[in-house]
This record gives C-alpha cells, sequence and structure tokens, in this order.
C-alpha cells in the first residue's frame, strides 16, 4: 500500500471538493482528492449539467411548436431521442474533462477509489475492497455529497420506477410518466418528458408544488405547468409501486380524499436527497451523523479535530454553488485569511429549470412575516415588459420583499424566461446590503428582461411605471 | 494601471524596514515568485517575492533606504502590455492598509502551536482599522442598508467597527451595537481569529483596543468639538500622560495682602483697581524670581532655564480656556500687571471671538490658575506644556487658625503648585511655594 502525505485532503471531487481543492492549491497548500468515480460529481456528470442540456433540447423542441408564432413554417417536426441523450453526455463529459485539466493545473493529485478516515489524519483509499493508498494530512474535507433517497414502498428498480440518474438516460421515450416529489429535481425531469410529448404527472406530498418557493411563485408555476397539460396532484401520496410487463402500476392517496390506481410507463423518484455518509470511516470518531447528514459548525468542522465536511453531506440547500461556496470558506478558514465569512443561507440563490424558470434568493414573504418583519412587498408581471412581448414570452412575475423599515431587500422571487440568469442581481443586492433606494437607482438596459426586476422593485413603494 | 509593490510586513510586529537591496533593474522582466528584493529588519534579512508577472516600471524606494514604512509602495510593475506611459499616471500615496491576504500569519504547523498564538495576539492589537480603514480619510465603509439602520437608531457610525468586506459595516454589526450597546469590542474579537491550524491551541484573548465608546442609542446628543476643544483635549491629555505630575499644598494668610489692596484701591486719585488675583500674579512673579532654578521648562535631553519671568494666566472664555501671559511680571508694578491682565482677558473673552495673538498666550514656565471666585477651596492643576508648574488658587476664606498657642481667625487662601518632576524636585518647589506665600502674606515685600 503506497504512503503519502499531503497537507489537505479532500475525499470527493464533486462541485465541492474539488474546488475547495483548488482554492487550497492557490494558497499553497499540498492537496490530494479522492474520488471514487468521476471527477466533477453528479453535479457535473449526472445532475446540473446534464440535465440542463436536456433540458435546452426539450426547450427548443417546445418552441418549434410554436414556429408559426415567430413567422416559420415546418412540417414533420420531430426528434431523435437518443442524440438528446447523447448530446447531454457529451456536454458531461466535456466538463469532466475540464475539471480533470484544472486539477492538473493546479497540481491537486486525484487519487480514484473509496476514500475513508482511517485513525487519526489519515485517509485509506480503497479499490475494489483492497487499499491501495494511505493519505496522511493535517486537514481533510470530506465532500461525498449525496443522493436519492428511497421511501418504503417506493423503491427504484433502475428499469421501470427511476431516480434522477436513469431518468437522464432513458433507453426509449417513455409514453407516460409519473413524477413523485415536485422539488427541483421532480420538476425539471417533468418539465423534460412533458415538453418532448410524454404525458407526466405530479404526484406531491405538500400543498403546493416547489414547496420551498414563496406561495405565489408556486402558485403562478403551477397554473402555467398545467396550462401546458401536466396534471399535477399535491397534497397526495403514492404508494405500492409495482413494476411488471414493462408498465409501473401504483396507488395515488390524496389527503382525505378517495385513493385510485394508476398505471404509467415510468416513474420518477424525486422524494429528497440523503448523505453519502456510509463507509467513511467515521465510526469511533467524533465526526456526528444527524438524519443522514454529518454535523458541522458554521466553519464546517465536524466533532474530530482537523476533520472537515462541506456540501450536500452537511444538509441543505442541496446545491452545487452552495458546497463551492462552503469548499471556500471551509480552505480559507483553515488557512486563517481575513474577511472569511460563514455562508449565509438567505444569501443563496435556487434556481429550477423547468418551463418557466423559478429562481429565487432570500426570505419569502410569508416567512418574512414570520419572523416578525414588517413588509412592502413589489410584484412585476412579465406582459408589462417590452422585452418579453418581443421574445413570446409573456408569462412571468418578479416579486420582491422588503422590511418596511429599513428597505432591507429580504427576498426576491422570480418565475419566467431566464429568471435564472436574472436572479444574481438580486443576489449581489444583497450581499452588498442594498436598500430599497440603491436598487430604484440602478439603472437597468432597455430593453431587458432586467427591467421586470426594477419595476418590482418601484412597485413595493408604489413608483411602479410601466403598469 | 501598474501594479504597486508594497513594503511587506515580515512579521506581525514589523513597522517598517530597511530596503537592502534590489535584484531586479527598472526594465527587467519579472515572473510571479520571483525574488526581486531584499528587505532588512532588526531581526533578520529576508526575500520579497512577486505577486504577478510583469516587467519592474519603476524602482520608487532606492536601495539601501532605511526605515521605510511598512506597506510603502517602493516600486511599481507593469502588466503585460502595459506602456511605461502608465507610470506617470502614478502619484505616491499614503501606505495603503494591507491586502487582506497578507494580513494574518500564514500557515503554521500543528507543531508550532505555541508560535501561532502570540502572533494572533499580535495580529489582534494590531490598531483597529476604525470603520473600516477609512477613519483617516474621513470616509467611513458601511453598507446602504447599515447606514441606514444607523440612522434609524441614532448610532455614530464612527464609533462602530465593520466585520464586512475589509472592515465595511455591515448589518450585523449594527445589530450587534444594538443589542450589547458596546459597538467596539465584539468586532475586534472577531477580526483577529486565529487559523485554525492550531486547533487545540488556547488563544489568549487580547484586550479590545481602547476605542471612545458610544453609549446607548438615543441617549445623547452629538457636539461637535471646536477647534479649542480639540487642542485642550489634546493638549491636556498628552500633560497628564507624559508629564510626572506631583502637587504641593500650603495655606497663606490673606489679611495683610487684603488690607494693602484696600489700602491702594483707596488712594485719592487711583486709576486701577487691584485685585487679590494681580497680588498673585506679582507673587508668583518674585517667587520665581528668588527660585531662578525653578523657572524652568523641561526639554527631552535638556532643561531651559528662563532669564525672564513670564507668568500665565489661566482665563475661562465661553467655549474652553485660553493662557495669556503676563511678561517679565517680576519687573512691572501692580497696577501694570493689573491693567494688562485686564486688557488680555477682555480681548480673550471677545463676543466675536478669542483676540488673542499666538505670542500673548505661548511661553512661561508657570501658570496661575484662580477659581477662588467660585468659592473652591482648593485643587489642583493640570500643568500647560512646556511649562513646568502651575499654580491652582482656592478661595480666600475665613478660617480659624491657631496662632501663639490661641485660636483665632484669620483669611486664607489655599495654594497648591503642580510641579514637572523632570525638571523641579520637591524641595525645590517647595522653596518655590514657601517663597510665594512669603510674598502673599508680607505683601509690602512686593513693593520693594
Amino acid at each position: 500500500m503506497a504512503q503519502h502525505e499531503f497537507d489537505l485532503v479532500v475525499v470527493g471531487g464533486g462541485p465541492g471538493g474539488y474546488v475547495a481543492a483548488i482554492r487550497a492549491a492557490q494558497l499553497k497548500m499540498k492537496v490530494a482528492v479522492v474520488e471514487r468515480d468521476l471527477l466533477g460529481g453528479i453535479c457535473l456528470n449526472w445532475g446540473c449539467i446534464p440535465t440542463k442540456a436536456l433540458l435546452r433540447s426539450a426547450e427548443i423542441y417546445g418552441l418549434m411548436h410554436h414556429l408559426a408564432d415567430f413567422g416559420f413554417k415546418a412540417d414533420n417536426i420531430g426528434y431523435d431521442f437518443d442524440k438528446v441523450i447523447k448530446r447531454s453526455r457529451n456536454v458531461a463529459n466535456q466538463l469532466n474533462r475540464g475539471v480533470t485539466h484544472l486539477l492538473r493545473k493546479n497540481k491537486v493529485q486525484v487519487f480514484f477509489g473509496e476514500g475513508r478516515l482511517d485513525g487519526k489524519g489519515t485517509v485509506a483509499v480503497a479499490k475494489d475492497g483492497k487499499d491501495t493508498e494511505s493519505i496522511k494530512a493535517q486537514h481533510i474535507i470530506l465532500a461525498t455529497g449525496a443522493r436519492a433517497r428511497t421511501l418504503p414502498g417506493l423503491e427504484p428498480d433502475g428499469e421501470h420506477i427511476w431516480t434522477y440518474k436513469e431518468a437522464m438516460v432513458p433507453k426509449s421515450m417513455p409514453k407516460s410518466v409519473l413524477v413523485v416529489g415536485s422539488g427541483a429535481i421532480g420538476t425539471e425531469f417533468a418539465s423534460f418528458y412533458d415538453h418532448l410529448g410524454a404525458d407526466v404527472t405530479i404526484v406531491e406530498i405538500l400543498d403546493r408544488v416547489l414547496p420551498v418557493e414563496d406561495e405565489e411563485i408556486s402558485a403562478f408555476t403551477r397554473k402555467q405547468l398545467e396550462k401546458r397539460g401536466l396534471k399535477i396532484e399535491t397534497g397526495a401520496k403514492v404508494a405500492e409501486l409495482k413494476a411488471a410487463n414493462g408498465v409501473v402500476t401504483g396507488r395515488i392517496e390524496p389527503n382525505g380524499g378517495e385513493p385510485r390506481t394508476f398505471e404509467v410507463d415510468r416513474v420518477v423518484l424525486a422524494v429528497g436527497i440523503t448523505g453519502n455518509v456510509e463507509q467513511l470511516g467515521l465510526e469511533g470518531t467524533r465526526v456526528k451523523v444527524e438524519k443522514g447528514h454529518v454535523v458541522v459548525d458554521e466553519w464546517l468542522r465536524t466533532g474530530e479535530p482537523g476533520v472537515y465536511a462541506i456540501g450536500d453531506l452537511v444538509g441543505a440547500p442541496w446545491l452545487a454553488h452552495k458546497a463551492s461556496h462552503e469548499g471556500v470558506v471551509c480552505v480559507e478558514r483553515i488557512k486563517g485569511l481575513n474577511d472569511v465569512h460563514p455562508l449565509d443561507v438567505t444569501k443563496v440563490p435556487a434556481c429550477t429549470y423547468c418551463t418557466p424558470q423559478v429562481a429565487s434568493v432570500g426570505l419569502t414573504e410569508k416567512a418574512a412575516k414570520e419572523q416578525g418583519h414588517e413588509v412592502k412587498v413589489g410584484r412585476f408581471p412579465y406582459i408589462g415588459n417590452g422585452k418579453a412581448i418581443a421574445l413570446g414570452e409573456t408569462e412571468g412575475l418578479v416579486k420582491t420583499v422588503f422590511d418596511a423599515k429599513t428597505g432591507e431587500l429580504l427576498g426576491a422571487h422570480m418565475v419566467g424566461a431566464e429568471v435564472t440568469e436574472l436572479i444574481q442581481g438580486f443576489v449581489i443586492a444583497r450581499q452588498m446590503e442594498a436598500t430599497e433606494l440603491d436598487l430604484m437607482h440602478t439603472i437597468f438596459p432597455h430593453p431587458t428582461l432586467s427591467e421586470t426586476m426594477h419595476e418590482s422593485v418601484l412597485d413595493a413603494y408604489g413608483q411602479v411605471i410601466h403598469i | 494601471m501598474p501594479i504597486e509593490l508594497r513594503m511587506p510586513a515580515l512579521s506581525p510586529t514589523m513597522t517598517e524596514g530597511n530596503l537592502a537591496r534590489w535584484l531586479k533593474k527598472e526594465g527587467e522582466h519579472i515572473s510571479a515568485g520571483e525574488v526581486i528584493a531584499e528587505i532588512e529588519t532588526d531581526k533578520a534579512t529576508m526575500e520579497v517575492e512577486a505577486a504577478d508577472d510583469g516587467t519592474l516600471g519603476k524602482i520608487v524606494v532606492a536601495e539601501g533606504s532605511e526605515g521605510v514604512p511598512v506597506n510603502t509602495v517602493i516600486g511599481l510593475l507593469l502588466e503585460d502590455g502595459e506602456d511605461a506611459s502608465e507610470l506617470q499616471s502614478f502619484k505616491a500615496a499614503a501606505p495603503a492598509p494591507t491586502p487582506a491576504e497578507q494580513k494574518p500569519p500564514d500557515e503554521v504547523p500543528a507543531s508550532a502551536q505555541t508560535a501561532a498564538a502570540p502572533a494572533a495576539a499580535a495580529s489582534a492589537s494590531r490598531p483597529a482599522p476604525r470603520a473600516g480603514n477609512g477613519a483617516d480619510s474621513g470616509r467611513i465603509f458601511a453598507s446602504p442598508l447599515a447606514k441606514r439602520m444607523a440612522s434609524q437608531a441614532g448610532l455614530d457610525l464612527a464609533a462602530l467597527q465593520g466585520s464586512g468586506p475589509r472592515g465595511r459595516i455591515v448589518k450585523a454589526d449594527i445589530e450587534r451595537a444594538l443589542k450589547e450597546g458596546l459597538p467596539a469590542a465584539a468586532p475586534a474579537a472577531a477580526e483577529a481569529r486565529p487559523p485554525l491550524e492550531a486547533p487545540a491551541a488556547p488563544q489568549p484573548v487580547a484586550p479590545p483596543p481602547a476605542a471612545p465608546v458610544a453609549p446607548p442609542a438615543a441617549a445623547y446628543i452629538e457636539i461637535p468639538l471646536t477647534n479649542m476643544r480639540k487642542v485642550i483635549a489634546r493638549r491636556l491629555t498628552e500633560s497628564k500622560q507624559t508629564v510626572p505630575h506631583f502637587y504641593l499644598s500650603m495655606d497663606c494668610a490673606l489679611d495683610a495682602l487684603l488690607a494693602l489692596r484696600k489700602e491702594l484701591n483707596e488712594r485719592p486719585g487711583a486709576d486701577y483697581k487691584l485685585s487679590v488675583n494681580d497680588f498673585v500674579i506679582k507673587a508668583a512673579a518674585l517667587a520665581l524670581r528668588k527660585v531662578p532654578a525653578a523657572n524652568v521648562s523641561f526639554g527631552g535631553d535638556k532643561i531651559y532655564q528662563y532669564h525672564d519671568i513670564d507668568v500665565g494666566v489661566a482665563v475661562a472664555i465661553p467655549d474652553g480656556l485660553v493662557t495669556p501671559v503676563i511678561r517679565r511680571a517680576d519687573q512691572k508694578g501692580l497696577a501694570a500687571i493689573s491693567g494688562e491682565m485686564r486688557d488680555l482677558s477682555a480681548r480673550a473673552r471677545d463676543p466675536g471671538g478669542m483676540k488673542l495673538k499666538p505670542e500673548e498666550y505661548q511661553g512661561g514656565s508657570l501658570s496661575i490658575s484662580n477659581l477662588g471666585m467660585y468659592g473652591v477651596r482648593e485643587f489642583a492643576a493640570v500643568i500647560n506644556p512646556p511649562q513646568a508648574s502651575i499654580l491652582a488658587v482656592g478661595a480666600g476664606e475665613q478660617r480659624p487658625v491657631v496662632r501663639d498657642g490661641a485660636l483665632a481667625i484669620a483669611t486664607i487662601m489655599t495654594a497648591t503648585l503642580s510641579i514637572d518632576h523632570r525638571a523641579v524636585d520637591g524641595a525645590l518647589g517647595a522653596k518655590l511655594l514657601e517663597a510665594f506665600k512669603g510674598y502673599i502674606e508680607e505683601p509690602l515685600a512686593m513693593l520693594l
């Protein structure tokens, strides 16, 4: 077994781990990354990126059905499903090579295999059940991510009952899909399969889709999805999934309603995720695990000195950019840099790439009120925006929530075309602690969708122009 | 814009160093990581590495320069593609705050836990970047939200310390100030947090720097300092902090002086009105003439002993005080002193503002501060540097005294002399005060 010594070893090469490794290398640490599968992690290989490629294809196909609106004529519109999937894989592969190159460029050494804690300050790497390397390091960052959560009676079989992973590389296009769970993952797959022509049903146990978003945005999004033909059932449970003869059967149990059975080609399970805490050698250490996630303090320290954890492994929000940021905070704190601040969840943006897109940052109106804020709320619809009309994307809403006393932008909630690209304006505003005046005095370019953000702020203070 | 190469701090305590040698010439190409110069401190010679690629455009501080303050621009680096003309736009600036990444102690091996602790302490005692390193230029860095919250709560941003990027005051700092009412302490500790490199090492907590602490919100109004108030604050703080004061008190019987004063003031055709203070001035001047070794001031590596006897007199004016000087008071008659004093006080208290010229309130070795008219029995005054002493005069009042074994009533005035011990020792000071008392109690001797 080969012995090594590093300043820092990162277990897991996803967006948390590889970013932490590169930042540490920039700060002149000798760094190793242990990865059991592919550099870039789920995000790059099986999550954020390949799904965006799929959704791009779906969006184009959706647009093709409205070609006449834009003055085009086309017959026999169709798609090559294999090519759609293949493009998605190519995109993921390209970026995977990119991360490999970035780590090499920063002189980060990568060990492929399963990493686990193996005594104080040591990580063992195993391949095919056999220990191959032993790495000593003063600092160890666990960044092993998370996987789809499964519930009793809702177990994937990989053939007909899928998690996100199988849903991304189907062998053929299903005619009907039932999606369990309406978080970002479930809603995106529902949107994808709907665009490509499947008969899609979303079943959500809570009373609304995208339940972490602002209530108005949830309601608006639901209406848009239903307008496209998606069937949505909220306040309902799915039970007794069974796959047989190429179809899946099960039961939908509405809250206080009559249960009914269903039969679909495929089921996509998207009922949350759980941390990859197993086989990490945590037993016998002071690393604490609660509800499937490693417990850390504000500086990402576990209970075991010298062992840190970041990203999905430590819990919600399960977002790649949150993991990356934690990786940087963790490393900079280890190095004792000034101007390092713990992650503030209310400054983490969240994006869902269904059609229409949804994006938000900060507190929802309800949460703001529950925290005792007296609020001023602004709204602006896409239909009042020139660029939205020119694009033919008139369904959208920008909602802003301010503290009535201080003018702090407490939260921003958007649904509509390209809002995932727009939200960053509000994220900067929150990070810089802008007040309503700073946003009002900011000049937004015309004609752009971003003007809806300005107008929403103006609306909160009774100064909206274009409505 | 050329990149500024600055004098690095090679240790947490380093404030200046000598630029021993440039290893690169102007016009020479530099790669990041290359050694460009050698810096000498009192402890060691260290190499300075370039952080960026480029061309050494200009050497600002020549090699062999000594005592170069940390952060002084020592040279200019032209980035690739930049023209030398870029250098002309450069203006020598004051040392800027250290870039954030250079501030903290760098990576400390776990075995050096003890080394980590003093380094952390040193960075804690570093003068706090008051209100985010902008205080010197008058600019306070604060987020828009923090500014508004501070103004709503009546908090003075200048009294706060920022915890945001580069010391910017952010919402959390305002909330902390409102909650704890002590704006200065907590963020200072947070700023000095040690790296995690040595997790188990106990970190000594350095006391927060003594910064003026604002009272809780809205419990006060702000009165801006006048220039005179600033001078008073600065000079008297300096005096009490740097001048070792000691104090001598004596009771002086005033009866003879009062009788003489009455007699003189009631002389037919008198065009003067002598005050007790005029006698005090004259008595102090004569005492200095009698004890010339006390007519001095401390000059660091020497003592100045004056030929002339100039006595300052503290005069209260509406927004402060001023100490006009009676020149050669030992040689002036009481009437002259009285007249001069009247003129000086009138001009000091001019309703249109203080009308004294600087030469009229500078110099002298001793001042008199008389609070007798306010009924103060005795007090000790703060020396007005560079003078070596100040005589604090209380009220003349009838007190029981023992004279020849019998109780009697006399008018007594207590005088307290504050003395700079660096220039005048106790016995000498006592002689001066004794001489003063002698003239006060036998005022006819003043007329000799």
